[in-house]
């Protein structure tokens, strides 16, 4: 256990750093500088500005002075906005990304549970069908289209709810639901077939041979059983939210990292996007290790031993 | 296995009591060989004609209603593709500045929307004398968004597909090497996509786009950079399992060498979920270039995708929802129609990996 550990942080660590060193080499072998526009800037002052920034260094120094800014966790400064440093930035707006995500997170989980439950006690009832169709279609539309039609619909048409930017709580709720969809659609299908398969089981039929009442056979018996691999879900479904918030933030206006990012690439603001990378990379490894952890914990089956297969 | 159970009974020449004589017979003569009789549930076995495994797996899907209406809805888009932009007299880039945010219209059709009146009751065809009919509007360069919406479906079905194929092309390849070598050049391997899985493929996309410049060719490949990894994955899996099987060690036994195996036994038993993978694979690289358009990193301008639609669509939703309605309903059939396609022949294909 201890090795398996050991061994998946090595591998995590490894990841992070092709991943940096990867995005430095892209960044750095980009067609143009940050400062190369002649119309508006001197050939003295672009000196200036590399020597400030350090570009007019060669590339391993370059490199290698990156690296050590990454260990200590500083992600420079942004060629963007002037003075303003990586950091400050992310964490001025990793806030509202945060706040959405888990948003979606809980809600899209407890919905999507409550279909999944229902569905499959109910199976190819009149509920399974409707849920079934609710899930095929919110793992299909977009999260995009999805987000553009609410927003016009409730946002505009309706007038339910504010359609954009970031002013209150109510604010919150229209990208949140957005885009907690995939969760809810994603949880639902996963519980329903994963519940179906349970209940056929032959403990199931002999608990309720025993006369032990419906409602505990399935809290009991089915439910824990079938919530097991739903844990392995909750890895990719952390990312589709990660990559969600990139499109739904820029819809209403969210004021976000995945906002930022968006807006960082179209303005090639390059510090920023690799600052931004490497901590949905960061992110996105630490959430799959934890799952898979969680995992072995929860299924006693699973042997740490043979390595990561699955 | 199935043919001793059924015949518990060995057929074997011991009803005459040979086996209880202490003597073993010093000479094999004929009458020592008994001919065994013909089991009656094999004979009717034989009699009806052998259905394949493919003839098989298409009557489970074509039994599967959901497959079926998504099969059609997908041939129709495609024909309409295909055909669409070529059905009225306009091209997907030829601008008008006379007939600029036109709401859609067809005669005959005014119940449903498309009459020609824009968000403020006006008739903007009656207001400008124009004769002709838009049938999904104009956009706000004048260009028919109807040639323009098959347009971009013609091109995001095309990168779609694309990418796809080469996905399964280096997936195949990279799995069955990984698979069929085993031993050290596997842990080599796997070692390798145990990384790129690590990565998240968004985040490697955008920075290829960024550095390749948006264009169909380099979305295609960003795309397959790290789209393969899950290819590759699948098939080896299936490898791994149907190499340890009795057909395949009988195959090895006969004297079968590495090609023929691959192509005989390996590749035809694999290919269920090989299809099955890619139906799932379209959808999400139709996905991704739409992503892509959506947040400014698609193709650029007079060419079309969906996504490039969509996007312009939404900046001007609020007086022209039509330019957001009629790709966002396209991309959605497409994504409903390839999901329950990959769903039915997942089933059809592949019943144990039912999920």
């Amino acid at each position: 256990m201890k090795r398996y550990i050991l061994q998946r942080i090595g591998f995590m660590l490894l990841t992070l750093f092709l991943i940096a060193t990867l995005t430095f080499f892209l960044m750095h072998f980009l067609p143009g500088t940050p400062f190369n526009n002649p119309e508006k800037l001197t050939e003295k002052q672009i000196k200036v500005l590399n020597a400030k920034y350090g570009l007019d260094d060669p590339v391993a120094l370059q490199y290698l002075r990156y690296l050590g800014h990454l260990v200590t966790g500083d992600f420079g400064m942004s060629f963007q906005y002037e003075g303003r440093t990586v950091n400050s930035m992310i964490t001025t707006r990793i806030g509202p990304s945060a706040l959405i995500g888990f948003q979606a997170m809980v809600f899209g989980t407890i919905i999507g549970l409550a279909l999944g439950i229902i569905s499959a006690l109910k199976h190819n009832s009149i509920y399974d069908y409707g849920s079934v169709t609710l899930a095929v279609l919110g793992m299909s539309i977009p999260s995009f289209v999805f987000a553009a039609l609410l927003q016009y619909f409730v946002g505009v048409k309706l007038g339910w709810l504010p359609p954009a930017l970031w002013e209150g709580y109510q604010n919150t709720i229209l990208p949140s639901f957005a885009l907690s969809v995939t969760v809810i659609a994603t949880v639902a299908r996963f519980i329903r077939t994963e519940m179906l398969e349970v209940l056929g089981h032959d403990y199931v039929i002999t608990a309720r041979s025993k006369g032990v009442a419906e409602p505990k056979v399935i809290v009991k018996h089915v439910l824990r059983n079938a919530l097991i691999p739903v844990v392995t879900m909750l890895g990719p479904l952390a990312v589709s939210i990660m990559t969600g918030t990139l499109v739904i933030e820029k819809i209403f206006s969210v004021p976000g990292l995945g906002e930022q990012f968006t807006l960082s690439i179209l303005v090639k603001d390059y510090s920023v996007i690799m600052g931004i990378t490497i901590l949905y990379s960061a992110l996105f490894i630490l959430i799959v290790f934890i799952v898979d952890l969680l995992y072995g914990f929860l299924d006693p089956r699973i042997n740490f031993k043979r390595g990561a297969e699955a | 296995m199935k043919l001793e159970m059924n015949n518990p009974k060995p057929i074997l020449p011991n009803k005459n009591g040979r086996h209880n004589q202490p003597l073993i017979p010093t000479e094999v003569t004929d009458d020592l060989f008994v001919v065994s009789p013909m089991d009656d549930i094999r004979q009717e076995e034989l009699d009806s004609p052998p259905v394949t495994f493919w003839r098989e797996a298409m009557g489970r899907l074509m039994k599967n209603k959901g497959a079926v209406i998504s099969l059609t809805v997908l041939v129709i888009i495609t024909v309409m593709a295909i055909i669409g932009p070529y059905l009225n007299e306009y091209t997907y880039r030829q601008q008008n500045t006379a007939h600029t945010n036109l709401p859609p219209k067809v005669t005959g059709l005014g119940w449903l929307g498309f009459d020609g009146i824009d968000v403020h009751r006006v008739d903007q065809y009656e207001k400008r004398h124009i004769t002709e009919n838009f049938w999904f509007g104009t956009d706000e360069f004048g260009r028919d968004l109807w040639t323009r919406v098959w347009k971009g479906t013609q091109i995001s079905l095309f990168i779609a597909l694309v990418a796809a194929l080469l996905d399964l092309f280096v997936g195949v390849l990279y799995g069955g090497v990984s698979a069929f070598c085993g031993g050290k050049v596997d842990n080599v391997m796997q070692r390798i996509i145990e990384i790129l899985v690590g990565v998240p493929n968004l985040i490697v996309i955008i920075l290829f786009i960024l550095i390749l410049e948006p264009g169909i060719t380099s979305i295609i490949l960003a795309m397959v950079i790290t789209g393969w990894v899950g290819m590759a994955r699948v098939v080896r899996g299936q490898m791994l399992q149907l190499k340890g099987q009795e057909f395949v060690l009988a195959s090895r036994t006969l004297g079968a060498k590495g090609t023929s195996l691959i192509r005989k036994h390996l590749l035809p038993n694999v290919m269920g979920p090989i299809i099955v993978t890619l139906m799932f694979t379209i959808p999400t690289a139709i996905f991704f270039e739409a992503f892509l358009s959506f947040i400014g990193l698609g193709l650029q301008a007079p060419l079309a995708s969906l996504g490039v639609l969509i996007e312009d669509g939404y900046k001007s939703m609020r007086f022209f929802t039509y330019k957001l309605i009629f790709p966002s309903i396209v991309i959605s059939a497409i994504m409903i129609s390839f999901n329950l396609l990959g769903d039915g022949l997942r089933d059809a294909l592949d019943p144990k990996m039912r999920k």
